[in-house]
């Protein structure tokens, strides 16, 4: 049976950290060039992870699925990264952004964790601006900061809209020199598709090489799982088209805990859905709705233009509703109230699903060129999407999935529940509880990347010792012939619908059954429905092309597969918890007002879930928490 | 809805000719995006059990710079300022006959139908792009303060997303306003003037090694980047490599990392 233990170091939190890298084992210099690391991914925490590793000296290698590594998701990251530097001198500390992700997170992520990414968060900084990332600056040469959701507090660094793209490049930069150097190998255009465990410990991955279609594996001390979220299980989100749940959810197939699957963020400022050829949604960023106003037709069935509705007819719900919070009500509540109001049938758009976010009252008071001056490249993007201007028609928003906070449960040292496989970045659960603050991603990457893993691997190498195992034991043999014939049965598949249209059909499924309002009885019709369309897939899709090619169809088709799968696991977990946390609106949970009801006495836990079987239900597993350091209260929005 | 006649390159490996094929895109809608439209196409070419179109693309919000295709003889097509991904079909008229082509250069082979192989571009970032800082250790953040405008150049500059945009556009062939972005997004601020000379060397030793070609001054490149990126930079870039040589005619920094 699988344990759970956090391996949170004793003592108090303020001082665990520190305790702990002194406790911790080190490698000598020179028998570092004797232990390697496989990576998987090249965003945040898996670039800045490889090179950090290779500049110790470890023999690295990484993997990523695009053409190079500079294409990670993370490049999307628009608004900023979060760090207690405090130099706005406006009263932040590491215990404040402790307080703030522990709280923001909804009491629902561990204590320890958080502390440690704050107490590092000012490094990261530090290490950024070393590698030339041009973040932003006021006319005295010092960094600004802007201010973000959940605080009241400045400490978000950026650069413009890109501060993502400045802080990947930044990353990429230093992964690129120690390729340069030879002492990373680059493997890019690779699939991971399977984790080789031996002996119950994690040896290595069976690659597949998205040119040649060759299926090898790759033997090393230690697999570094960095490979994003699973927000794509959806269908539509703001994940790039590739991001995918193999990696990880292949690696819970072979032993390794999922943890808080159900634990997806819906942010409330995406561009709608246009029709059923969208094939994925673009964010605006959270900032607008600090200028512009939310609303939608009083009347049901309203076929005015937005601009011909007179402010009597106009609702301003989030106003209306929440007087103090108005416009800024926080992600969760923003979108639940917008979904409510589109199921009443006063959404706009062609689709119905949509509410204004109209800036015709700023421009009124400001003047069209402060508008252009705060968000001009944000009304550009929306223009040239929609094809509408948005500084003379509202625009028009909707709710959509962008954000993982669940993934493969990890201990204090980022090591799964399996030895020797480690989980970083967005593909781990440990550091955003229930819900995830704005620009605390880049924080969360980075730290795992250049700050932890450096120090937890070593002293996992210096435990477990020099491995023997090559590729040419017996269980890296099986997992490649099993991959190779998972690669037939798809190839086979002569059926009569598309992977994607397949694709579409569960992402329907989870939305509406397991979205932003979730119920017992919507739950069980999604878990009724995935199987039927599992066996849709492998009774009925068509898969085109052969194995020794590029064949974009057979990707897809391999992520989808894993994905029906991966779904019933995501509602499984949220049928299991019986509260309303984060962003997820259980309504059987809920208060006299209709606000969100956390319920600490059963559900203060992780919930780790053990694979059992394709279609069974996983085993769950509890790890506690508790809260020792912060004050479980209520979050209240009026 | 519109009807559109699209002549596609199609080309099975690296080692096939290629050829230009014709397809009908039927029932397109304004407010698809460029490659949604060739999604639609796809799903077609799949239910009839042919090979879809492969093509580069990933975030389709115009940052990862993975998508890469010529329209009617334009890197990204013909909105400026703009990634295919972000290219919508209201630019195009119903009856309309559109070009779909991979980036031409010799450096960048293609791999089959519109994907080409870009790896030139990063092995130039090998050579030097880069600050040689390790993790940790480094100075507080505020400890060197830096004029406004120049980390607002050198935020212009290293805006480039890396899509070779401006090689398929040039004449040439040319990767300095690749490299030059690099270059010049390092040369203003001073964490980068600490290698300068070793860095515009080696990035263009890598680049020269590759096959790109020079740059001309036809100015193509800017007008195809989706980030815009001005030609300025090649000329801060031939600045930066001209100071390597000092008074004797001796390079300094050269010898690269």
């Amino acid at each position: 049976m699988a344990t759970l233990d956090s391996k949170v170091p004793s003592g108090p939190i303020t001082e665990k950290w520190d305790k702990h890298r002194f406790d911790m084992k080190l490698v000598n210099p020179a028998n570092k060039r004797k232990y390697s690391a496989i990576v998987v991914g090249s965003g945040l925490a898996g670039a800045s992870a490889a090179a950090s590793l290779a500049e110790l000296g470890y023999q690295v290698s990484c993997f990523c699925y695009q053409d190079s590594p500079r294409r990670a998701h993370s490049i999307a990251a628009q608004g900023g990264i979060n760090a207690a530097k405090n130099y706005p001198n406006d009263g932040d500390s590491i215990w404040r952004l402790f307080y703030d992700t522990v709280k923001g997170g909804d009491f629902r992520a561990r204590e320890a964790n958080v502390y440690r990414l704050a107490q590092v968060s000012g490094e990261i900084i530090d290490q950024c601006v070393a590698q030339g990332v041009p973040f932003a600056r006021d006319y005295g040469g010092l960094l600004d900061n802007r201010s973000f959701g959940g605080a009241l507090v400045s400490r978000t660094f950026y650069a413009r809209g890109q501060t993502g793209q400045q802080l990947l490049l930044g990353a990429y930069s230093a992964l690129a020199r120690q390729i340069g150097l030879g002492t990373i190998k680059m493997f890019p255009r690779t699939e991971m598709l399977d984790l080789v465990v031996v002996d119950g410990r994690a040896r290595g991955i069976v690659i597949r090489d998205m040119v040649t279609g060759k299926i090898q594996s790759f033997a090393a001390d230690a697999v570094i799982l960095a490979t994003g979220g699973y927000s794509n299980v959806f269908f539509l989100s703001t994940n790039a088209i590739g991001c995918n749940v193999t990696a990880t959810y292949r690696a819970y197939k072979r032993g390794a805990m999922f943890a808080n699957p159900c634990y997806t963020q819906i942010h409330p400022t995406c561009i709608p859905v246009s029709g059923e050829h969208q094939s994925k949604l673009t964010l605006m960023s959270e900032s607008l709705r600090n200028d512009g106003r939310i609303w939608v037709p009083l009347n049901k069935g309203e076929k005015r233009a937005a601009n011909d509705i007179p402010e009597a007819e106009r609702d301003y719900y989030l106003e209306r509703k929440y007087p103090s919070y108005g416009n800024l009500a926080p992600r969760d509540i923003s979108s639940r109230a917008a979904k409510q109001v589109c199921d009443e049938g006063r959404g706009v758009g062609d689709t119905g699903k949509g509410v204004y976010l109209d800036f015709r009252d700023a421009i009124n008071r400001l003047g069209e060129n402060v508008i252009r001056e705060r968000y001009g490249n944000l009304f550009d993007m929306y223009e040239r999407i929609t094809g509408e201007n948005p500084y003379q028609v509202p625009m028009r928003i909707y709710p959509a999935l962008h954000y993982s906070m669940g993934g493969l449960w990890v201990d204090y040292n980022l090591m799964s529940n399996v030895p020797g496989l480690f989980v970083l970045g967005e593909a781990n659960f440990s550091d955003h509880g229930a819900n995830r603050l704005g620009a605390s991603a880049l924080m969360q990457g980075l730290a795992d990347g250049y700050f932890i893993i450096p120090y937890t691997v070593g002293d996992f190498y210096v435990r477990s010792g020099v491995s023997k195992v090559t590729t040419d034991h017996d269980e890296f043999k099986k997992a490649e012939a099993e991959a190779t014939d998972h690669m037939k049965k798809l190839l086979a598949l002569r059926g009569k619908r598309t992977v994607v249209d397949i694709h579409r059909q569960l992402g329907k499924v989870l939305w509406e059954g397991c979205g932003m309002g979730r119920n017992e009885a919507g739950l069980k019709k999604a878990l009724a429905e995935i199987p039927i369309i599992r066996e849709e897939f492998w009774k009925n899709s068509i898969v085109t092309g052969g194995n020794e090619e590029i064949n974009q169809a057979l990707e897809r088709a391999g992520r989808v597969a894993d994905f029906l799968e991966f779904a019933e696991l995501l509602v499984y977990d949220a049928l299991m918890r019986r509260e309303s946390c984060g962003g997820h609106f259980r309504e059987e949970s809920q208060t006299k007002e209709g606000e969100a009801l956390r319920n600490d006495a059963e559900y203060s836990y992780v919930s780790a879930w053990e694979y059992t079987g394709v279609g069974k239900i996983p085993t769950l597993y509890k790890e506690p928490l508790t809260f020792e350091n912060v004050m479980l209260a209520e979050r209240s929005y009026k | 809805m519109m009807n559109l006649k699209l002549k596609v390159w199609r080309q099975k490996n690296a080692q096939d000719k290629g050829k230009i094929v014709d397809y009908n895109a039927k029932n397109v809608s304004p407010d698809m995006s460029f490659l949604e439209m060739l999604d639609i196409v796809n799903e077609e070419l799949i239910l009839k059990g042919q090979e879809p179109i492969v093509f580069d693309h990933d975030c389709r919000e115009g940052i990862c710079g993975m998508c890469s295709q010529t329209i009617n003889g334009i890197p990204h097509g013909p909105e400026r300022g703009t990634t295919v991904c972000q290219l919508h079909m209201r630019h195009f008229k119903d009856g309309d006959t559109i070009f779909i082509e991979p980036w031409r250069a010799r450096a960048f082979p293609v791999m089959k139908d519109l994907i080409v192989d870009r790896s030139a571009l990063d092995k130039i970032i090998q050579a030097g792009g880069f600050v040689s800082v390790d993790t940790g250790g480094c100075p507080d953040a505020n400890s060197l303060p830096i004029a406004k405008d120049d980390a607002e150049d050198a935020m212009d500059a290293a805006a480039c997303i890396g899509c070779g945009a401006c090689v398929a556009a040039c004449k040439n062939a040319s990767a300095m306003l690749f490299v030059s972005a690099k270059v010049g997004h390092f040369a203003k601020l001073p964490q980068g003037k600490i290698e300068r000379e070793r860095r515009v060397q080696a990035m263009v030793k890598a680049m020269d090694d590759a096959g790109f070609g020079n740059c001309t001054n036809y100015y193509e490149c800017e007008a195809v980047c989706p980030k815009e990126i001005s030609v300025r930079f090649i000329a801060l870039m031939n600045r930066e490599y001209l100071r390597t040589i000092n008074h004797l005619g001796r390079k300094k920094g050269a010898g690269g990392f």
